[in-house]
């Protein structure tokens, strides 16, 4: 059996009074696309942190690709990838020389190929000889992301890299990224952008006030929402609803006319059409989802959930 | 054992200063020159520090060091705070470098940079006056060692300094006032009893006058006692900085 890619075994973080990270344990298998989402400061960053060894956990352990961080920690950061949240960059540098000393510093000498193909990939490569400085801000978190790829690391880890940048790049990112997985990389992305997360990843880790609430495959985590549809009905401007909906507890009528409604059986949509009619209300407008993502995080979020 | 993670950090340091090299290497050129202007027109002919050694060749050893040791401190500590303060510190600290091999890149371009300077200074002062070389194999020691130990000292400053004023205080409440009060512009001999006493307690003294040693052969210390003295700084600023390192202090949480 392959040696796992992460284990996180019952980590715990103290800054102080604060517990940043309580007993986390968790563990990812070579090849998976997983999403740790929570909210801001739930401990994502601190766990990601754990993981590369800038932080020093207080209990438990990291181990990549079977190397403990704490002690075997020149094999376990060549075997991690990691592209920070905040925008960083050394401002001396252009994007070539910030990845081939990136490079380097992991020991490797002739790295040229790999480093003009993620220039390629991430199209950087026409600012390839510009100085850090004069980039976009989006051009240096694709810079980033190409410091975190330089050594070609079997587990990969990005902590929310589309932050701040336009679409084209997130969907060059993505299109990447998803390359690496398919090639066996392991993807761990920490993103505020959930429906990035439903699309991208197989396996999904919920965590709130440094504790793992959910951690599940994505299909059984948006079961967790039930079959659950949201309508949405635009009626009139100034409609009041009728007394028959209003008892259904249904929700209530926004400015601009939409009526939004959670259906936990769609065979109940025609109940609120009777009833609209009924009440001389037209329909002007129209539409339904499935319960997403999102519906579940804020769910999970907004309720008492005992780590697992 | 150098590995390539060492030698590519290395060269990256130097490259750093090297890039900026009209205010890293040609502006300290520029003060230890006007340094000499004033100093050898203000004393020359009224001090005569050693027997048959005019003040402004006295006066250039020194200022060669003050330069050396000044630049030293400056490229590694500034180096360090601002990749705390910008972040990019992150990029260091994800790679597999050892503590050992983060210090020696440092400390090393420190060094390097401590010899530009204190070369380019040494070429603009002939012009006043051609010190004699005496024991050049002196020169090169204690240069290399005081750079070493005030590359390393600026390593501990910018591990230390969370801001750029804490640093500007370490760089001007101790590491200023040590290097004025050392005999660059003085020998000992010519200090009060208590001020005497006192500069033995200052490193920098030693590396001073050990220099000065090579270029002169004469010194207020025995040599070897500066020597002594210069590398067991070495050794134990080392052993200091690179426990900060293996432990992270201040740079891993």
């Amino acid at each position: 059996m392959a040696v796992p890619a992460l284990v996180i075994d019952h980590v715990t973080k103290r800054f102080g009074a604060f517990t940043a990270l309580d007993d986390v344990s968790f563990s990812l298998e070579q090849g998976e696309f997983f999403a740790l989402l929570g909210p801001n400061g739930a401990g994502k960053t601190t766990l990601i942190s754990c993981m590369a060894g800038l932080t020093q956990p207080d209990g438990g352990s990291v181990t990549v690709m079977g190397h403990r961080v704490a002690t075997d920690y020149r094999a376990a950061r060549m075997a991690l990838g990691v592209v920070p949240q905040e925008l960083v960059f050394d401002p001396f540098f252009t994007v070539r020389e910030s990845l081939v000393f990136q490079s380097g510093y992991f020991g490797l000498k002739r790295n040229d190929a790999w480093i003009d193909e993620i220039l390629d990939k991430l199209g950087l490569t026409s600012k390839a000889h510009a100085n850090m400085r004069t980039l976009s801000g989006g051009m240096k978190r694709r810079v980033m992301v190409a410091q975190a790829l330089v050594h070609r690391p079997p587990v990969i880890v990005l902590d929310e890299p589309t932050a701040g940048v336009d679409v084209a790049l997130r969907q060059s990112l993505w299109a990447f990224i998803r390359e690496l997985n398919q090639a066996g990389h392991t993807i761990v992305l920490t993103t505020h952008y959930l429906e990035e997360a439903e699309t991208l990843c197989n396996r999904i880790a919920l965590l709130k006030s440094g504790r793992v609430i959910a951690l599940e495959d994505k299909t059984t985590l948006l079961q967790r929402g039930g079959k659950t549809r949201e309508v949405a009905l635009r009626l009139a401007a100034g409609a009041s609803l009728p007394p028959d909906l209003a008892a259904w507890q249904l929700g209530t009528v926004d400015s601009e006319g939409w009526l939004r409604v959670l259906l936990p059986d769609i065979a109940q949509l025609d109940t609120v059409f009777a009833a609209l009619r009924q009440a001389q209300l037209t329909v002007q407008d129209f539409s339904m989802r499935d319960t997403d993502l999102e519906q579940v995080f804020v769910q999970m979020m907004h309720q008492e959930t005992p780590s697992v | 054992m150098m590995t390539h993670g060492f030698t590519t950090l290395f060269k990256k340091e130097i490259l750093r200063f090297w890039k900026v090299s009209f205010q890293t290497v040609a502006a300290p050129v520029l003060t230890a020159l006007l340094y000499l202007l004033v100093f050898s027109h203000a004393l020359a002919g009224r001090v005569e520090v050693y027997a048959g050694v005019g003040y402004t060749a006295f006066l250039i050893p020194g200022l060669v060091m003050m330069a050396m040791l000044q630049n030293a401190f400056a490229n590694t500590s500034s180096s360090l705070i601002q990749s705390k303060i910008t972040g990019n510190i992150v990029f260091l600290l994800l790679s597999p470098l050892s503590h050992t091999e983060f210090f020696l890149a440092y400390v090393l371009a420190a060094v390097v940079r401590g010899l530009v300077v204190g070369a380019g200074v040494f070429a603009v002062t002939l012009w006043f006056t051609l010190p004699p070389l005496v024991h050049p194999l002196w020169v090169l020691v204690f240069a290399f060692l005081g750079s070493a130990i005030l590359g390393t000292l600026g390593l501990v400053a910018g591990i230390w300094a969370d801001k750029f004023d804490q640093l500007a205080a370490f760089q001007n409440f101790i590491i200023l006032p040590l290097t004025f009060l050392s005999g660059v512009f003085y020998s000992l001999h010519t200090l009060p009893p208590f001020w005497q006493a006192l500069s033995h307690f200052n490193p920098i003294f030693y590396m001073i006058d050990g220099f000065r040693y090579g270029f002169f052969g004469q010194s207020d210390v025995p040599p070897l006692t500066s020597l002594a003295v210069v590398g067991g700084v070495f050794v134990l600023l080392s052993a200091f900085t690179l426990h900060l390192l293996r432990t992270g202090y201040k740079l891993r949480h």
